[in-house]
């Protein structure tokens, strides 16, 4: 297990610094940001001077340098336009993406598992049919289409929600700011987290559909029930703990996708969190911010994998983490 | 495709919508959603529009600017030259900074000093502070500038630098301003809270020297998205909006709930046209090979272009209203117009003859640049002139960008026919002059977005005599006198001046700028 970890920390850092090697190069060469950085009534000598003050009248090689030592000492440079570490207002805006993307994943969880049950017991019935009906509008409609509508109805039309934003925030363990802990802040998080968990909704319902209706086939499910076990019994250990292994793969590779696409809805919603930072980033070219939230969100992904192995192993004991292979 | 979603949705819906917020209850707070991100509350560290416009309300300046951009007084009471070189400034006594402190000279000249000082900015206001020769402090409430040579823009220039409290902000960082320690200022509102990509807090200075603002409490929300912005004043999250996208104006105009007030800007939208001597990168014949010349340099070309384009329509259709097409570069109250300098008629008949005259009786093939998400309707302005362009002969294509790529390539001379946007932040002529047409000259810092590389010695000349002529009089004329020169010569191609659009709840107005701030405090309830 040990063995495990360290191997996968190592090709880890490898992965960091090839994403941040392509990234620093692929944003310089969209080109130099003065021009749009800077206000347009500045003469040439201003803008020689703030080319020289963000660095970016080294070159390409020297700039990337600067940026991997000072990486190594664990700052990621600072924003050009923020003036601040650009990992430090990546972690400012963290909790509020975490937020939301923990509040539509529990949403899918707790919604998207119990139907795809149903709707894998009952194939046939109208509940099951109805279910699957509406797993396909979850796939197939845009999310921001599906966030303004959902702003239309409740917050313009009937009043019920907030139409955007995120409400007032109280610290978790003194140390996180949160929102969820406020009823003001509740109401200005069910709208996103419903528009962001629908895909993902639909997705385990689906899953777990599909998982259900084999498992249901299977001879050790026929055994339980010859046994004479209680149907509760069958359905809830034997069958939902044999198709958790997919489910739980998909729920930690989407947790990643959610908060790595969480951008739409956060600029429907606007919703003050990663993905509209690194939109706005974007729009200024501001590299440092831009490099480091992806390095953030490449070393999520990383961490939510190693999660997902060791999940595995912890549901089913014939996977066994080899010491050998990684 | 998702504004004309959200039209649907809004035909549908915006009936039923009901105001959460009525009038009686507006007296204390006021929350307006702006449509661009504030990148820092330090009023020296970048000159980016967002952030002037929360500067506006927490600190002074020495001039200020009313919404027709006009100069009046702000901590100066007035100012004079007291001989060729040397602008005087009489300040406001008794002024007080949110902290009691007295604000004087000394903070006046600490402010100037800061600006070029600021760590990492990525745009300084130094262009306004450089030509400062040396600053004198002749008495707490009097304040000399001396400048290299004459120079008639000082107090134009003064009406951008923010005037901090030296006594807060000696040794103060941009991450200080932010946090609240150092954003001491003299203005309307005291600082209160910045949350970064989300909301700026102020609340109501009860020892403003001025007229006091009737809100206790203002919240700017940073809702970025248009149809999201539209929506959240539909459900009361918001009692006033800026930039309200044209698509919902129809809308919001016919909802009795809701006022929308506009005003012609202080930006020019334009074409520049390639005039470096070479083969134009996106210009090709007909058969698709290069061209040995460029066409562009030949004034019946650039002449017949100017015709194609039909401005009214631009302006009713693609603007629904909300532009006034452009023969020139500031619009009528803004100092350096010309009256009587009206956009190009629309000619296409005459547009193919000159283009015949000029041996391109079949046209050319062009591509036409333009950036998406900068100016009103950018994206839709370019499509509309490739229309245009095509039914004269010229077979334009259309690309479009965001502004930072965009910029990058348009910079270096990348395009042949493309389109930007100026806004006249000084309120007079000579910026765009001295910006967009004089020739690109480095050591004179002069021409530094003069993208396209026109070049006219004499219109070079009245400039430079202009940017010394302190008499307002005689400044005006040669102004006036290049612009016409320069217009002429067609160095660059005006379409229009667009207007910037606000929209309040009922029971709230706006007194309209030129200058597109969207200041709280000339937000009012209506009586009643």
């Amino acid at each position: 297990m040990l063995v495990f970890i360290i191997r996968r920390s190592m090709q880890s850092v490898v992965v960091l610094l090839v994403m941040s090697l392509l990234v620093f190069v692929g944003v310089y060469a969209i080109g130099n940001p003065i021009d749009i950085l800077i206000n347009p009534q500045a003469d040439q000598a201003e803008r020689a001077q703030a080319i020289a003050s963000l660095g970016l009248d080294k070159p390409l090689y020297a700039q990337y340098f600067t940026f991997l030592s000072g990486a190594l000492h664990g700052d990621l440079g600072k924003s050009f336009v923020h003036a601040t570490s650009a990992l430090g207002l990546i972690l400012e805006r963290m909790p509020a993406t975490m937020e939301l993307a923990i509040s539509a994943t529990l949403i899918a969880v707790v919604l998207g598992i119990p139907l795809g049950l149903l709707a894998g017991l009952r194939p046939n019935g109208v509940a099951g049919r109805s279910i699957m009906a509406g797993s396909i509008l979850g796939f197939s409609l845009p999310t921001f289409w599906v966030g303004l509508m959902l702003i239309m109805v409740f917050a313009v039309e009937l009043h019920w929600l907030p139409s955007n934003g995120r409400g007032p925030t109280t610290l978790l363990f003194g140390l996180i700011p949160v929102s969820f802990m406020s009823w003001d802040g509740l109401k200005h998080l069910v709208l996103p987290a419903t528009n962001l968990a629908l895909f993902n909704l639909a997705l385990l319902i689906r899953l777990t559909r599909a998982g259900t209706h084999e498992a249901l086939l299977q001879d050790y499910v026929k055994f339980a029930r010859a046994k004479g076990l209680a149907n509760s019994r069958v359905i809830g250990v034997h069958v939902l703990r044999n198709i958790l292994i997919p489910i739980v793969t998909v729920i930690g590779l989407q947790f990643g996708a959610l908060i790595g696409f969480a951008i739409v809805t956060e600029s429907v919603f606007a919703w003050p969190g990663m993905g509209k930072l690194l939109i706005d980033s974007i729009n200024f070219l501001d590299r440092p911010v831009i490099v480091a939230y992806l390095l953030v969100i490449v070393f999520l992904f990383i961490l939510i994998n190693l999660v997902v192995d060791i999940l595995y192993s912890a549901l089913d004991p014939r996977v066994r983490i080899s010491e050998s292979k990684g | 495709m998702r504004i004309s979603l959200f039209r649907r949705g809004l035909g549908a819906l915006a009936v039923g919508a009901a105001l959460a917020v009525l009038p009686s209850a507006f007296a204390a707070d006021l929350r307006i959603a702006i449509a661009a991100d504030v990148t820092s509350i330090d009023p020296h560290f970048y000159n980016l529009f967002p952030n002037n416009n929360i500067a506006e309300h927490i600190f002074d300046k020495l001039v200020q600017m009313d919404p027709d951009s006009k100069m009046i007084p702000g901590i100066a009471t007035s100012w004079k030259t007291i001989d060729a070189t040397t602008w005087e400034f009489k300040l406001r006594k008794g002024v007080k900074f949110h902290d009691g402190s007295e604000l004087t000279a000394e903070d006046v000249v600490f402010s100037i000093d800061r600006v070029p000082l600021v760590a990492n900015s990525p745009g300084r206001f130094t262009a306004y502070t450089k030509a400062i020769v040396s600053k004198q402090i002749v008495d707490p409430y009097t304040l000399r500038l001396k400048y290299a040579a004459p120079y008639p823009l000082a107090p134009n220039d003064l009406s951008t630098i923010y005037i901090v409290s030296k006594k807060a902000a000696a040794n103060a960082t941009t991450d200080d301003f932010n946090s609240g320690k150092a954003t001491i200022g003299s203005g309307r509102f005291k600082f209160v809270k910045y949350v970064n990509g989300d909301r700026v807090e102020l609340a109501r200075n009860d020892n403003y020297w001025g007229d006091k603002p009737v809100w206790d409490k203002v919240t700017f929300r940073i809702i970025k998205s248009e149809a999201s912005r539209v929506a959240a004043l539909l459900s009361g999250d918001v009692d006033a909006m800026e930039g309200v996208p044209t698509a919902d104006l129809t809308r919001l105009k016919a909802d009795p709930k809701f006022n929308i007030t506009s005003k012609i800007s202080h930006r020019v939208i334009y074409f520049n046209f390639d005039f470096l001597d070479r083969s134009s990168p996106f210009i090709t014949a007909k058969d698709g090979k290069p061209l040995a010349k460029n066409p562009l340099q030949d004034i019946r070309v650039r002449r017949a272009i100017s015709k194609a384009i039909n401005r009214p329509a631009i302006a009713e259709r693609v603007m629904e209203g909300q532009a006034i097409p452009s023969g020139q570069l500031v619009s009528a109250t803004l100092f350096g117009n010309v009256p009587g300098l009206k956009a190009e008629v629309f000619d296409p008949e005459g547009a193919k003859k000159l283009l015949a005259e000029a041996g391109y009786p079949d046209g050319f093939n062009l591509t036409i640049h333009g950036p998406s998400g900068r100016y009103v309707n950018d994206e839709k302005i370019v499509q509309a002139v490739a229309q245009m362009l095509a039914r004269v002969g010229i077979a334009a294509k259309v690309e479009t960008a965001p502004m930072g790529p965009y910029s990058a390539r348009a910079s270096k001379q990348e395009f042949s026919f493309f389109m930007v946007g100026w806004g006249a932040s000084t309120g007079e002529a000579s910026s765009p002059l001295r910006s967009l047409l004089a020739t690109y000259n480095t050591d004179k810092g002069l021409g530094a977005v003069n993208w396209g590389r026109y070049s006219n010695p004499k219109v070079d000349y009245l400039i430079e005599q202009a940017m010394q002529q302190v008499d307002d009089e005689n400044r005006k004329i040669m102004l006036q006198r290049s612009t016409e020169l320069a217009m002429a010569d067609l160095g660059l191609l005006p379409i229009h001046f667009q207007f910037s659009m606000w929209a309040t709840a009922k029971g709230i107005t706006y007194v309209p700028r030129t200058d597109e701030y969207t200041l709280a405090f000339q937000f009012k309830p209506v009586k009643g």
